[in-house]
């Protein structure tokens, strides 16, 4: 019944617990806990894990999920969502094989890409704030338009010869093991952590998440800064292709098949509230390494991909039931008590 | 006077024209897309569609949304297509049920974690999506179950024909002749729409919220079971990546035949011509000699267009005092 509690207040603690008792507790402790446990079974479970090449091979399972994750969990936040982004990587890396066959070298197809992903943010942007379209059909729509672009161009067929300077982006190593990617992931971790928490337009994505009439009415410019986050997140899809094509050396039109599902786990599971409202971006990172190093464990046991999956969904399930059951339980003994 | 122009301004008029148009235009160079066959081949082909559009209906009537029905298919699928290749003898009729139980109770995990754990749709039905699918790879080790493996009657079942209509065609009738009393004239019909249009009314007129849309996923659930039946049998395959999608058209579906994703508003009628409207398209495209490639463009940009629509023609009708500024994920 979201529907109902959205409209009363949120529950305001009597007194605020103290700053290390709130860090403690939070949700970004629990997940570096979960990570240091994972790491620690890993270990534990394979020989292979604890080798420096093979941590940083590990690190490729949430890098280019992870840029994304960080965009859309802004956009989240703002009360949005994106399914398209795995569709906008797709028509992106079918934009750069299609230069490539013209002839053009890399720096003229990071420009073609990034363009490309900022226009498909901007026509998932427009539908959403120009027309009010709810943005979660909008972006099935577009899901559906931007991969149905890539199939039209691509068929059956595939792009492949890219340049030698091209697969720097997603096979290069910028320092010992530690690669292009990575460095990367820091780097937009860092951006997305200045520009959430501690920017106006970070604060104005909150507001507008727990209460857009409110926003508003503070003078808020509600669908520019929404418009802003759909730009944003095409940047990021497009980014994303090029570390993902630049990795795997060919483009089909299937590339990254279902990857905004992981990429929305991986927002939820770093705490972000799918209704809009609260999130952290050190969560969604912590979330990112989590989500690698799980999918890496399991893949040094060979567990089959789709197996994998079954774990992935449960993830989003528990993560966000676990706290509810919890509560519930709480509230039950607090009645029996009473 | 005025109600038969409002009725000719209905969605389900414009779509119903929007379909007739498009058969004229297809059969004006090739004349045989018209003829009886081939129409009544179409609504063949849109069956399994309508089918799971009309479950799809109800839920996001509820305001929710349920993108598992494609998964929870397969999954039934796969499980009544090895239970007949373990045990043939096991008549059509028996599995059908089966299905059709197996499906409403995967709906019901998917309704539990909405209705008891208050868990938005969305997530609930993108996490059991994933849990389904890995599941058949789970059962069926990755293996496909194929026609050789399944009993004659089994793949027979949906080409039974009765008055010229197979009997996957006279399922599909079935549903929808089971679903107008369902939705127009019980106490629980009117709960869906009432439950999506205004929530905290539906609460003080006594119906729970929860239950209702606790129900629709286990009536969405249950048809997706069957469907799963019915796909299984009629392409006489099974495997881990059947239907793959699919809960995109069957939402496309909805979107097209006017259904608000906002809840509340919707018909039986324009659920079935939004999936036949698809299904046209899909098969006027190799008629006309466009590569099926394109279809997935074109579902894409149906859906973008529909919900344009709907959404702009809603806010004609009353006077805006104060812009929402976002209706929320």
């Amino acid at each position: 019944m979201s529907e109902i509690n959205q409209y009363t207040a949120r529950d305001i603690p009597e007194r605020l617990s103290s700053p290390f008792k709130r860090v403690v507790s939070s949700w970004e402790a629990l997940l570096l806990l979960v990570a240091i446990l994972i790491f620690f079974i890993n270990t534990q479970a394979t020989p292979y894990f604890l080798d420096w090449w093979n941590l940083s091979d590990a690190t490729f399972n949430f890098t280019e999920k992870a840029f994304i994750a960080f965009a859309m969990a802004l956009l989240v936040i703002s009360g949005e969502i994106d399914l398209s982004v795995a569709a906008i990587i797709a028509l992106v890396s079918t934009a750069m094989g299609f230069a490539v066959q013209l002839g053009y070298d890399t720096p003229a197809l990071v420009a073609i890409a990034l363009v490309v992903g900022l226009a498909c943010g901007a026509i998932n942007g427009l539908l959403v704030t120009g027309l009010g379209l709810p943005s979660i059909v909008v972006t099935i729509g577009t899901m559906s338009l931007f991969r149905g672009i890539s199939y039209i161009i691509l068929g059956d067929q595939s792009y492949k010869d890219y340049p030698e300077s091209f697969l720097f982006f997603g096979q290069g190593y910028v320092w010992s093991t530690v690669t292009f990617e990575l460095l990367l992931f820091v780097i937009f971790a860092i951006v997305y952590y200045v520009l959430l928490h501690r920017t106006n337009f970070g604060r104005a994505v909150y507001v507008i998440g727990n209460n857009p009439t409110a926003a508003v009415f503070s003078g808020l410019r509600v669908e520019r800064i929404k418009f802003l986050l759909f730009l944003l997140t095409g940047i990021m899809s497009a980014i994303a292709a090029i570390c993902l094509t630049s990795r795997l050396g060919s483009t089909r039109p299937s590339i990254g098949l279902g990857l905004e599902l992981e990429i929305i786990t991986m927002v939820v599971l770093g705490g972000v509230n799918i209704l809009g409202g609260s999130g952290t971006i050190p969560g969604v990172a912590l979330a990112a390494i989590v989500m690698g190093m799980l999918i890496f464990g399991f893949g040094l046991l060979n567990v089959p991909g789709i197996v994998m999956s079954i774990f992935i969904g449960l993830l989003l399930i528990g993560v966000i039931a676990l706290p509810k059951i919890a509560s519930n339980l709480k509230n039950y003994y607090l009645e029996r008590k009473a | 006077m005025k109600s038969v122009i409002n009725a000719l301004k209905s969605r389900e008029t414009l779509l119903a024209l929007a379909i007739f148009l498009l058969v004229l235009l297809v059969s004006s160079r090739y004349p045989a897309f018209s003829s009886v066959e081939s129409l009544s081949g179409i609504f063949n082909d849109t069956s399994i569609l309508m089918i799971l559009t009309l479950g799809q209906m109800l839920v996001i009537l509820t305001k929710c949304i349920d993108l598992s029905v494609a998964a929870n298919l397969a999954l039934t699928g796969m499980v009544v297509a090895m239970i007949n290749n373990i045990a043939p003898g096991i008549p059509v009729i028996v599995l059908l049920l089966f299905a059709i139980l197996l499906g409403a109770l995967l709906g019901a995990i998917n309704g539990y974690l909405v209705w008891k754990l208050d868990i938005p749709p969305i997530v609930v039905t993108l996490g059991t999506m994933t849990i389904f699918r890995g599941l058949i790879f789970v059962i069926s080790d990755g293996k496909w179950i194929n026609a050789h493996e399944m009993s004659a009657s089994f793949t027979a079942f949906p080409r039974y024909e009765i008055l010229g209509l197979p009997m996957l065609s006279w399922i599909a009738i079935l549903v929808i002749l089971l679903f107008i009393p369902l939705v127009n004239r019980t106490a629980l019909g009117r709960a869906f729409f009432a439950v999506g249009c205004n929530p905290m009314a539906a609460v003080y007129t006594g119906i729970n919220i929860g239950r209702t849309r606790f129900m629709t996923f286990v009536i969405s659930g249950a048809l997706a079971g069957l469907a799963g039946y019915l796909w299984v049998s009629r392409y006489a395959v099974a495997y881990v990546d059947i239907a793959g999608g699919f809960e995109l058209d069957v939402v496309a579906a909805c979107v097209i035949g006017g259904i608000s994703i906002a809840g509340g508003v919707g018909s039986i009628g324009g659920a079935i011509l939004g999936a036949l409207f698809l299904g046209v398209i899909k098969n006027a495209l190799p008629v006309v000699d466009i590569s099926p490639f394109w279809q997935l463009a074109i579902s894409g940009s149906a859906i973008i267009l529909a919900v344009a629509l709907n959404t702009l023609s809603a806010q004609q009708k009353g006077r805006v005092i104060l812009k929402t500024a976002g209706q929320g994920a």
